[in-house]
């Protein structure tokens, strides 16, 4: 039985760093279907890549600036149209505990 | 204050104290760091935003021109070394004021590394090494209902999220807090008078962060760090790392283990409070923004804003030291905005006389206006060619000292030069020796009395009667030309 | 019927005015009210907005001074491009009432061109999957048959055209997209060169991979909708300063002196029988035009989708993140803390595919992991990318099968793994940047489509629709029709 590459503490770890609820059945099914993947992509390291570059960019650019000149700002109303919680002027959000 | 440091002085005598500081320059240019939203201050919450700042679904950033400008203009002022090879990188934390939850910044390939800065403290001098520059994107402003810990709601204004900051991190080469303090002035200067940033710290503009850390004096490994923030002044950081100094000194003599965490100044307390401990550090899994291609910034560029580098506030005020015959202090007063800076030398090379125009700014001009206030220094209503011409009715006798004190009040409640307020209100120097003679011998006559004691030789008395005589001229009599008069008629035989 | 005539072939009828755009985009119309509750490819349908700018189309049309090739062309486009005043949803929930107020730019581009957008179109949630069964909504159908899934993420905008639901659309395509429900569905399906047009407003999945192209009833159409948006844009720092050529004017040049290179690499054992018989039958159909053929190694390709199922997770754990429920989308009501509200919000709002790939992204860019995960990942990119650039010193197209069997039904890949490796020709294309189309080359004996994928140079689409125009010019593929009836 192959070492399982990923274990519920970081399964729990991971859903907290991404933000995201989980229930247990799904955690759970997240661990073995995220096992899955990683080991197919362990076949990575059988590649020798030592002395490649890595690629962000599919195509080479650099130096891609704007001037320092204004643009129109889209008015308040539309900015917060969309707002799940608006708050007269503002965003609102509930309790901010420190973490 | 005093028995702080003194018990600051005492503790470090034990503890080797290690300090770095991490600043954050709001930058004076037009527009936000990747998008061509103004970053003018004190706009209606959410007016000044569009898409790309707040991290609307299918937005993507561009790179303000401008703000990679100044970053290296500083960058080059501090001594550092430009990555031609630079880029920006993705900084991933959730948190209301961060639109996409993500900060874009600079990691592994920062604009600047390995400068310096040099300071003066208590007459010594001090390298601070600094350790890099990069340049990111601001949060935007929350707004807690009361306080952060009690509130149960938050408000959120994106008008500042995408300003450009600079962020500038020492190396924990700092001592002792009057370095500090000394290291922040010094970085302040040079950033106002590359006007890349207004240096702002009760504003924000301007903000400072501190790591230190406490090690038994002459060990090699360093103690656990500890990170202090809200620090909103030079005086604050002083006193927060006095604070802090003492607490980790009192802790680590009673056998406690430093516990690394974030601490939070709290100036109304007077202490650092801790935060809820972070004994994990963040992971914020870095990784190069692929919205952005990579930087190359030419030697041809460096150069170019090389060229544009102004004489920096140390040069200048070491310049003025030697030109001026000024002191350390006077020229560090003088130099404290390129505005003042350059104001004293335009009153200078005016009337051509450095010592009683650096005390009338010193002494009269800041009193009405802070010197290290680029802008309040710039609007000052007195131009420098004006306090120059005020200078020169004095030199030249047209008025007394005294009455050019009232001369310059007038000049900088209306804006008018000297000449016009001395002409219209007849406040001419009287110098004629004759209506002198004669205003000295009614003084003499009316205040027999103290004639007799000037004469006697009694303390006082001369003033007395000088006094007098510019009493009965509405203080127009040359002082000088009213002593010798005075002299000349009690002492005769 | 107008709704059965290709974009060029309907340009034609409005300028000799024997149509109008406003009778084309009521035909269009029509069809699909009537056959859309049985494909399912619009989520939103904008017929209102549509007869106002056909109406607009038609003006012009009438003092002879129309805009161009897609003046009053009724084109559907994925739900991924953000579109003013009419609700994006990314196939998501969490976007389920989102409305942009901006356009993205291929959107002002499209109607700068006079183009009469009919809605928007079905998709996997965030263009994560490869049959639109992820989307949030409902799956669309396949219009050859409606068992069948019609490939993904771009699900709608291929079913759409091949049932003439619009006479084109466009879509994106990060590990194939669009190459890959093209293939499913019969059409042509493009996928520019990397930074060939603008990727602003369009929401983002994996930033480095992500392009947008056209779905085209043939190739002629798919040239003159890459042209009416191609170009430099000034907001998308990644989009290229490259000029764009006239992509139509290559057309005609055939396939004589092309040469074809023919990777050994993707013939492997899981391919088709019937696909990889009716590829090689198209590669002899090529050089029976005058093109020569040799074969091209490219050894990295099976590492090309292990190295994708990094970087995209990745770059889309990290796009995703600001879906919070702060300031746009779904927020979960009755959390007691922020932390609880971004929690729950996410949970609700996404669906298991995209959970999944934010959790493999999170964890491949989490401290520890970076160098052996992500860091890797790009340097077998730079080795993908590199087999391409040796091949393309021999040979100016490379072709291949768009995918290794045709379209599946609906719920049999459950696996995600298994649904992976359906985009194993497509991926190294995109990890590589280069442009590629798939286009029609035949059926199974089932009567489902084949797809043909030909691969070029950077920023050399007029090559590739050369190659791909001189095939289908030679066969009659794109006669057949699905027998959707009303």
């Amino acid at each position: 039985m192959p070492e399982s590459k990923i274990t519920m503490k970081e399964v729990d770890h991971v859903a907290r760093l991404a933000r995201l609820a989980l229930s247990d059945d799904e955690k759970e099914r997240m661990r073995r279907e995220l096992d899955g993947i990683l080991s197919y992509i362990d076949k990575l390291r059988a590649l020798d890549t030592v002395g490649v570059p890595p690629t962000s960019h599919a195509v080479p650019m650099t130096n891609v600036m704007r001037e320092d000149e204004p643009a129109r700002s889209l008015p308040q109303a539309d900015m917060l149209a969309n707002a799940p919680d608006r708050s007269g002027e503002f965003f609102r959000v509930p309790r901010i505990i420190e973490e | 204050m005093a028995e702080e440091k003194a018990g600051a002085r005492r503790v470090s005598s034990a503890y080797d104290v290690v300090i770095g500081l991490e600043v954050h320059a709001q930058l004076l240019t037009r527009t936000k760091m990747f998008c061509g939203c103004s970053t003018a201050f004190g706009a209606a919450p959410n007016t000044q935003t569009c898409p790309v700042c707040q991290g609307m679904p299918g937005s993507l950033p561009v790179i303000n021109r401008r703000a990679i400008e100044f970053g290296i203009k500083t960058g080059l002022a501090i001594n550092c070394t430009v990555n031609s090879d630079n880029r920006f990188a993705r900084k991933h934390y959730y948190y209301p004021d961060m639109p996409k939850n993500y900060q874009i910044s600079q990691y592994e390939e920062p604009l600047a590394v390995h400068g310096h800065l040099d300071v003066e403290v208590d007459g010594a001098a001090r390298r601070i090494g600094i350790e890099r520059l990069h340049l990111e994107e601001d949060v935007g402003k929350l707004i807690h209902e009361g306080n952060l810990e009690t509130a149960q709601s938050s408000q959120v204004d994106f008008n500042r999220a995408g300003v450009p900051l600079m962020e500038i991190v020492s190396k924990p080469d700092i001592r002792t807090s009057g370095e500090a303090g000394a290291y922040l002035r010094a970085l302040r200067a040079i950033v106002v008078y590359l006007g890349v940033c207004d240096g702002n710290m009760e504003e924000g503009s301007m903000r400072c962060d501190a790591n230190i850390s406490l090690k038994p004096a002459g060990a090699n490994e360093y103690g656990t760090k500890v990170e202090v923030k809200n620090m909103n002044s030079f005086r604050n950081v002083q006193h927060a790392l006095e604070y802090e100094i003492k607490r980790q000194a009192r802790a680590l003599d009673a056998g406690e283990r430093i516990v690394q965490e974030t601490r939070l100044w709290d100036p109304d307390k007077g202490q650092t409070i801790s935060m809820r401990s972070k004994e994990f550090a963040h992971d914020y899994r870095y990784f190069p923004e692929p919205d952005l291609p990579p930087l190359n910034v030419e030697p041809r560029w460096i150069e170019a804003v090389r060229a544009t580098l102004p004489e920096l506030p140390a040069a200048r005020r070491a310049r003025f030291m030697q030109a001026h015959a000024l002191t350390a202090y006077d020229a560090d007063l003088l130099t404290g905005s390129r505005a003042l800076a350059d104001y004293f030398e335009t009153a200078v090379a005016a009337c051509g006389k450095p010592k009683p125009v650096a005390n009338w700014i010193l002494n009269e001009l800041l009193r009405e206006l802070p010197g290290d206030d680029e802008r309040a220094v710039a609007a000052c209503p007195i131009p420098p060619a004006n306090l120059a011409s005020l200078i020169t009715l004095i030199e030249d006798g047209t008025i007394s000292g005294k009455i050019a004190k009232d001369v310059f009040e007038k000049m900088y409640r209306s804006g008018e030069d000297a000449r016009t307020i001395v002409s219209r209100e007849g406040l001419t120097q009287v110098a004629d020796v004759e209506v002198l003679e004669a205003k000295v011998n009614e003084a003499l006559s009316t205040h027999a009395k103290a004639a007799d004691d000037a004469r006697a030789g009694k303390k006082g008395a001369l003033g007395f009667l000088v006094g007098q005589v510019m009493k009965s001229t509405d203080g127009k009599a040359n002082p000088a030309l009213v002593n010798k008069l005075l002299t000349e008629k009690l002492y005769k035989v | 019927m107008l709704t059965d005539l290709t974009i060029h072939e309907l340009g034609e009828r409005f300028r000799r005015r024997e149509a109008t755009p406003t009778e084309a985009a009521r035909e269009y119309l029509a069809r699909i009210a009537a056959l859309d509750p049985k494909v399912k490819a619009y989520l939103t349908v904008t017929a209102e907005a549509a007869l106002a700018r056909a109406a607009e189309s038609d003006r012009r049309f009438k003092s002879g001074a129309p805009l161009g090739p897609l003046d009053g062309v009724p084109l559907g486009v994925k739900d991924v491009f953000c579109t003013r005043g009419v609700r994006t949803t990314c196939g998501s929930k969490i976007l389920e009432a989102f409305v942009p107020p901006y356009d993205a730019t291929v959107v002002a581009r499209l109607l700068g061109a006079g183009a009469v957008i009919l809605g928007k179109l079905n998709m996997d949630e965030f263009a994560m999957g490869s049959s639109t069964e992820n989307s949030a909504y409902f799956t669309t159908r396949n219009p050859w048959d409606l068992s069948r899934v019609p490939g993904g993420s771009s699900g709608g905008s291929a079913a759409a055209v091949a049932a003439d639901l619009a006479a084109g659309t466009f879509g994106t395509d990060t590990g194939g997209s669009i190459r890959q429900p093209a293939a499913f569905c019969g059409n042509v399906g493009l996928k520019p060169t990397y930074g060939r047009v603008s990727r602003f407003g369009l929401i983002a999945f994996a930033s480095s991979l992500d392009q947008v192209g056209p779905f085209a009833k043939d190739v002629r159409d798919a040239a003159l909708m890459l042209q009416a948006v191609a170009g430099h844009d000034p907001m998308d720092s990644t989009s290229a300063a490259i000029p764009v050529p006239d992509y139509a004017a290559e057309l005609e040049r055939g396939a004589k002196g092309l040469r074809v290179g023919i990777p050994a690499e993707y013939f492997i054992e899981g391919l088709d029988p019937e696909i990889e018989a009716a590829v090689r039958a198209a590669i002899e159909t090529l050089k029976s035009l005058g093109a020569t053929s040799e074969s091209v190694s490219l050894p990295h390709t099976e590492y090309g989708l292990a190295a994708y199922y990094v970087i995209a997770p990745a770059e889309c754990s990290s796009n995703l993140a600001r879906y919070d429920g702060v300031k746009y989308g779904l927020r979960v009501p009755g959390a007691r803390d922020l932390i609880e509200m971004y929690s729950r919000t996410r949970g609700a709002g996404f669906g298991a595919e995209v959970k999944r790939r934010v959790m493999l992204g999170t964890y491949a860019l989490s401290a520890g992991y970076y160098d052996a995960y992500y860091g890797k990942a790009q340097k077998v990119r730079t080795l993908v990318q590199r087999d391409f650039q040796k091949a393309f010193e021999r040979v100016d197209v490379i072709v291949a099968p768009t995918t290794p069997s045709a379209a599946f039904r609906m719920g049999e890949r459950e696996d995600p793994l298994s649904m992976y490796l359906n985009d194993v020709f497509t991926i190294p294309v995109n990890l590589a940047g280069l442009p590629g189309v798939s286009v029609p080359a035949g059926f199974t004996k089932a009567g489902l489509p084949i797809g043909l994928q030909v691969i070029g140079k950077a920023f050399d689409e007029a090559t590739v629709l050369r190659a791909a125009g001189a095939y289908e010019a030679a066969t009659a593929w794109r006669k057949r029709k699905p027998g959707l009836a009303a």
